[in-house]
Formats: structure tokens, C-alpha cells, sequence
């Protein structure tokens, strides 16, 4: 107690010295946790849009499937089997058939993929009831991202070359009955999805799919020949991107710590050698060398303590205000190829708050240790005298 | 009357049948005349491109219809690329890798050094009256040329193109335009073939326009510089060694 007493004297006797080198680490302090609060809420909005419009609580693939080689989609198809169609009847599977098509917007040719989705399925956010028709027009639905790499809006045509089961070529113009806007680009760039009884009828391929998606009712686990694949492993690449931008995050605000610590123990430094009389005082007055190296080192924590507290009056209504109109993406964001919204909402939880506060005590606890260590090597007449040693 | 009537029908008929040939004897005919025991020539590839056209040059030796080696030899980006067909195989050397990598499945459905062709409209050797029911639609003008119509429909399932119309030269027997079309009904690509030269006593045109008609441009230009038939081809050259010489 008598530790924290004299510390707190001492820093407040400091003047704008402690106030500079609090107010550096508490901003430190405040950038930590608004920066892990925007990777979290990024991650959070990211998992449940991915989880909405495109992964489901999971997805049955077939063996022959590979979402990142489209020479496999041509292959990777089979029917439906009974018990299988009994899952989509109830609503927990819905089927998606894959193919890979060519678009012609304005005479220019482009490589699309096309996904067939049942318009009335429920499990996948898609809107795809408008994908519903009673004429013989074929309607699509586009992204709003495809919507402007090949400039259409809803209401146009389109016409698409593809080839049946065969390698036959077939060729449509069809009507683009809605463009969508979701943040999950997996979903959206170069991806047009057609009514899947058309796109089975187009390809040749009735009743079969290339993945179904399940819904919240799905029990889990495979069925022969498609295998499951669960929500973690569908997300394993966004979770790996949001780690490698938390860790390119931690750089930065390193940095700013590192800026931050390293002013409390020049501090340190300092005031060591400029209270020698002091410490050989205390020796003196009966304390032991680590009982002073004590003193010391719980100024420096006090720093932090006081920091945080600062921290926490300025940083707080900013860090609820961030929370609350969120931090807007730049357009170009969306073309990155990962789920990110138009704004994103930090998130900070208590557990992030809990690592700062440590994380910040710790360190400054650490660098006030260092040097104080010096003191145990002090020779307490020497001390006293104010010799330099 | 009405006897009268019949028999002049009759005659028109019979003397249209023995006018025009058939139209599986048309093709029969047209085969007759491109194919050659074997060839080798030297052609210029003009891929007119959206931004500009660029010219590859390439030299061909070809064995009926089952073997050829390409070696391309300009511009300096492509040139000591080589391609070989054996039969239903293709494989593909790159000197910048020093790599042979075979082209199959659905890779050969992919373009041809950016051009219009895709490397399955190379490799399909099977002869036209194999795949396709032949019908004579009619005789129709092209560039001045009088030429049997065709309409040719898929008989088999593994065609790239479900139904093709292809014109005739009625006395060179060469065809001078062929038009391809989507099982919809729709026109994809249009072939115009030109400059019909008779060389070694047999009439073959020297400029094919391949043009993909769903997208703008002015499609793919085939020029033989070049040409001679029944050479004498070195075996070795239709071997994967040869690929890396």
C-alpha cells in the first residue's frame, strides 16, 4: 500500500512528464482495443453473411467438386437419391447444379459460372422466389457486383452459351429478374443463377446437383456419395484471412505500445538516477533493495493504471460511437474477393477489454522493472551521498 | 390432264435428283478433295482482337487426319512452341517452362492461343458423315459461286455442334462457308474460306475467316503461305521426343 502511496505521489509530482507519457499509452491503450473491435465485428457480420447467403449450417458436396477449379464442374453432378430428395421435400437441403457457361454482355465474352437454385427453397437468403416464372422467358439472378461488370440491371437481356452433358453447345438469352446485394462476393462475382428444373433442362441433367445446402433442420454428416462439409471447414479461409489481418493489425499498434513503453522507461531510467538520495533514504530508513525495486516498478504500473483510466473517459464515448455508426469500407473493399459490408460495426467484447487492460499493465510493468533492477546493485552509503554510480 | 400433270412432276423430279448429287455424296466429295495422304504447310493466324491483332506463324506437318505437328515460329513470345495429335491426344511444348504438358478433358475445350478456335475444334477427326444426317436444302450463290446448301443434323451425342449448314462449291467441291449453330437454333460461329487455289490438282481454299458470331470482332484469320501435299514426312516427328527437338 505504502508502495502505491508513493508512487502516486511521485508520478502526480511528475507533472506533464507522467501526463505525456500517459496520454501516449493511453491512446495506445484506445487504438488496441478499436482495432480488434473492427477485425471482430468484421469477422462476426462476415460468418453470419457467409452462414446466410451461401454456406448454410453446413454443405454436402460431390466427390468430384472443387469450388476453386472449374474444369471440375462439368463432372461433378449426380442425382438425387431418395432419402436425399425427402431432405429437400422437408426444406433442410436445398440442391444447387453448377456449370460453367459463357456470357455475352454488350459483344464482349465472359467466363460466368451458373447456378441452379430452386425459387422455393428458404435456407439461403438468395431471393430466389423471383426466380419464379410461368412463361418460357428464363430468368436470372445477378449480384449487384456481376450487375456492374457487365452492366445490366434487372429487366435485361443476356445471352448465355454453354454446353449440355455432352459438350453440346447450347445458347439462350435470358432476362435479368433481380439484382441482389449481399456482402459475400463468393456468391455474387461472375455467378448468374438461373431456376434449377431450367438449368437441369439446359444442361441435360435432370434432378441431379453438384452441392446442397443445408438448412437449420440438417442433422449433419454425409450421405453417398456426397460429403459434408461443415460451417468450420467452409470457413476455415475466412477465418485464416481475418488471423493474417489481425496479425498485420498487431504491427501497428505494436509499434504505437512499443512508442508508449519506451517513454515510461526512459522515465524510469531517469528518475533512478535522479533519486539516488532517495532510494539510499529508503534503504537507509530500514526497507530492503527489492522492497525499493518495488516502489519503483509500481510507478511505472501506475502509468498504466492511469492511462487505461484515461483511456477509458476519452476512449470510451469514441470507442460506443464507432460502435454505433460503424466504420464505412471504401467501394473498392468489395472487389476484394472476401465478405465485407459497406460499414462494419466493432465489436468489442469483454474479453478483448480484459486482454487490453493486461496486455497494457503487464508491459508497463515490465519496463518499469527493467531498469529499477539497477537498484538492487546500489550501494545504499554511495546512494545516499547521490554519487553516480 | 391429270396424267399429264403427273408425268411432267415425275420428270422434274427425277431429272432434279440426277442433277444434284446427294447430299452425303456431296460431302463424300468435298472430303475426296481436302483430305491428302498427308501435308505440310506454313500458315499466319490472325487473331483480330479488341484491342488490335496479332499474326502467329506456325509450320504443320499432318498425317490424314490422326497425326500432326505444329511448330509455331513467330511472334518471339510463342515461337519453339509445339503441339502434337496423335489420334485423340494433344500435347503441348512450351520452351520458356522446357515443359510437355498434354491437353485433355476439358481443357480442350479451352481457346487456342487466344484465338476462336478452341483446341476441340482441332482435335474432332471423326468425318462429317459419321456424325451428322446430311440434307440438301437448296443451291444458293456464295461470292459469285454457285454451291449446294447442306444442312447437317447431329446423329450422335458427343458433337460440339448440334446442327451445322455448310456450302458447297458445285464444281471445285470445296465448301465455301459453314455456319454453326446451338441446339436453341442459335448461329455461333460462321467459317468463310476463300482464295480457292488448285494446287497439286486439287482445288483448296487458302484463307478461312473463323468468326464467333456472339461476340464483336472480326473473328480469327487462317492464310496458308504455303502448301504442299503428299510429302515425304520423317516418322520421328510424330513422337513426344520430337517435341523438345
Amino acid at each position: 500500500m505504502l508502495a502505491f502511496k508513493l508512487a502516486f505521489k511521485n508520478i502526480f509530482g511528475a507533472g506533464f512528464r507522467t501526463f505525456l507519457n500517459i496520454a501516449v499509452l493511453s491512446f495506445a491503450f484506445v487504438i488496441i482495443i478499436w482495432h480488434n473491435g473492427v477485425i471482430d465485428g468484421w469477422n462476426q457480420q462476415a460468418r453470419r453473411d457467409t452462414i446466410e447467403w451461401e454456406i448454410g449450417q453446413g454443405q454436402l458436396w460431390h466427390p468430384d467438386f472443387d469450388p476453386l477449379d472449374y474444369l471440375s464442374y462439368p463432372d461433378a453432378h449426380a442425382p438425387l437419391s431418395a432419402p436425399i430428395k425427402a431432405l429437400v421435400d422437408e426444406g433442410q437441403l436445398a440442391p444447387i447444379l453448377i456449370t460453367q457457361a459463357s456470357a455475352f454482355p454488350q459483344g464482349r465474352m465472359q467466363g460466368v459460372i451458373l447456378k441452379g437454385i430452386s425459387p422455393q427453397q428458404h435456407i439461403l437468403k438468395i431471393p430466389s422466389s423471383k426466380l419464379e416464372t410461368s412463361g418460357d422467358e428464363a430468368p436470372a439472378l445477378i449480384g449487384t457486383r456481376m450487375a456492374k461488370d457487365i452492366k445490366m440491371k434487372e429487366g435485361d437481356q443476356l445471352l448465355l452459351r454453354w454446353r449440355d452433358k455432352n459438350g453440346t453447345f447450347d445458347a439462350l438469352e435470358i432476362t435479368i429478374a433481380g439484382v441482389f446485394n449481399c456482402n459475400v462476393p463468393t456468391i455474387d462475382g461472375g455467378q448468374i443463377w438461373l431456376p434449377l428444373e431450367r438449368l437441369r433442362e439446359m444442361t441435360g441433367l435432370p434432378g441431379e446437383a453438384t452441392i446442397l445446402v443445408a438448412g437449420d433442420g440438417y442433422g449433419g454428416g454425409g450421405q453417398p456419395p456426397w460429403i459434408f462439409k461443415n460451417q468450420d471447414y467452409l470457413l476455415a479461409d475466412l477465418d485464416m484471412i481475418i488471423q493474417s489481418k489481425k496479425g498485420g493489425g498487431a504491427i501497428i499498434y505494436g509499434l504505437l505500445l512499443i512508442i508508449a513503453l519506451l517513454a515510461i522507461f526512459d522515465t524510469q531510467v531517469l528518475s533512478i538516477f535522479r533519486r539516488q538520495k532517495e532510494i539510499g533514504t529508503y534503504i537507509a530508513l530500514g526497507m530492503t533493495r527489492w522492497q525499493v525495486v518495488g516502489i519503483f516498478t509500481v510507478e511505472g504500473s501506475v502509468y498504466s493504471i492511469l492511462a487505461i483510466l484515461l483511456g477509458a473517459l476519452y476512449g470510451g464515448p469514441l470507442l460506443w460511437y464507432s460502435a454505433k455508426v460503424g466504420w464505412a469500407m471504401p467501394a473498392a473493399s468489395t472487389d476484394m474477393g472476401i465478405s465485407i459490408a459497406e460499414r462494419i460495426y466493432p465489436v468489442y467484447g469483454v474479453g478483448l477489454i480484459l486482454f487490453t487492460v493486461l496486455l497494457v499493465v503487464l508491459t508497463a510493468t515490465i519496463v518499469s522493472f527493467l531498469p529499477a533492477r539497477k537498484i538492487a546493485r546500489l550501494n545504499p552509503t554511495d546512494a545516499l551521498k547521490g554519487k553516480v554510480q | 390432264m391429270k396424267n399429264t400433270t403427273i408425268l411432267i412432276l415425275s420428270i422434274l423430279f427425277l431429272s432434279a435428283f440426277s442433277v444434284s448429287p446427294g447430299a452425303d455424296e456431296i460431302l463424300k466429295k468435298v472430303e475426296e478433295n481436302m483430305s491428302s495422304e498427308n501435308r505440310v504447310f506454313e500458315s499466319e493466324m490472325i487473331i483480330h482482337g479488341r484491342r488490335g491483332s496479332r499474326t502467329i506463324t506456325s509450320k504443320t506437318y499432318s498425317v490424314g487426319d490422326k497425326q500432326s505437328f505444329t511448330e509455331y515460329l513467330s511472334p518471339p513470345r510463342e515461337a519453339g512452341t509445339k503441339m502434337l495429335k496423335l489420334e485423340s491426344q494433344l500435347w503441348i511444348y512450351s520452351p520458356s517452362t522446357d515443359r510437355t504438358i498434354q491437353i485433355s478433358g476439358h481443357l480442350l475445350r479451352q481457346s487456342v492461343m487466344g484465338s476462336d478456335l478452341s483446341y476441340e475444334d482441332m482435335m474432332d477427326d471423326r468425318k462429317l458423315t459419321e456424325i451428322y444426317s446430311a440434307r440438301l436444302i437448296g443451291e444458293e450463290k456464295v461470292d459469285e459461286r454457285n454451291t449446294y446448301a447442306l444442312e447437317l443434323t447431329a446423329k450422335v451425342e458427343d458433337v460440339a455442334y448440334h446442327r451445322r449448314k455448310v456450302w458447297v462449291d458445285t464444281e471445285r467441291f470445296v465448301p465455301l462457308r459453314e455456319e454453326l449453330y446451338a441446339k436453341s437454333g442459335q448461329l455461333l460461329k460462321r467459317t468463310t474460306l476463300s482464295d480457292v487455289q488448285k494446287i497439286d490438282g486439287r482445288w483448296f481454299p487458302t484463307v478461312v475467316v473463323f468468326k464467333d458470331m456472339l461476340k464483336q470482332g472480326d473473328g480469327t484469320e487462317f492464310r496458308m503461305t504455303s502448301i504442299q501435299f503428299d510429302q515425304e514426312i520423317p516418322e520421328y516427328l510424330f513422337t513426344k521426343a520430337a517435341l523438345k527437338q
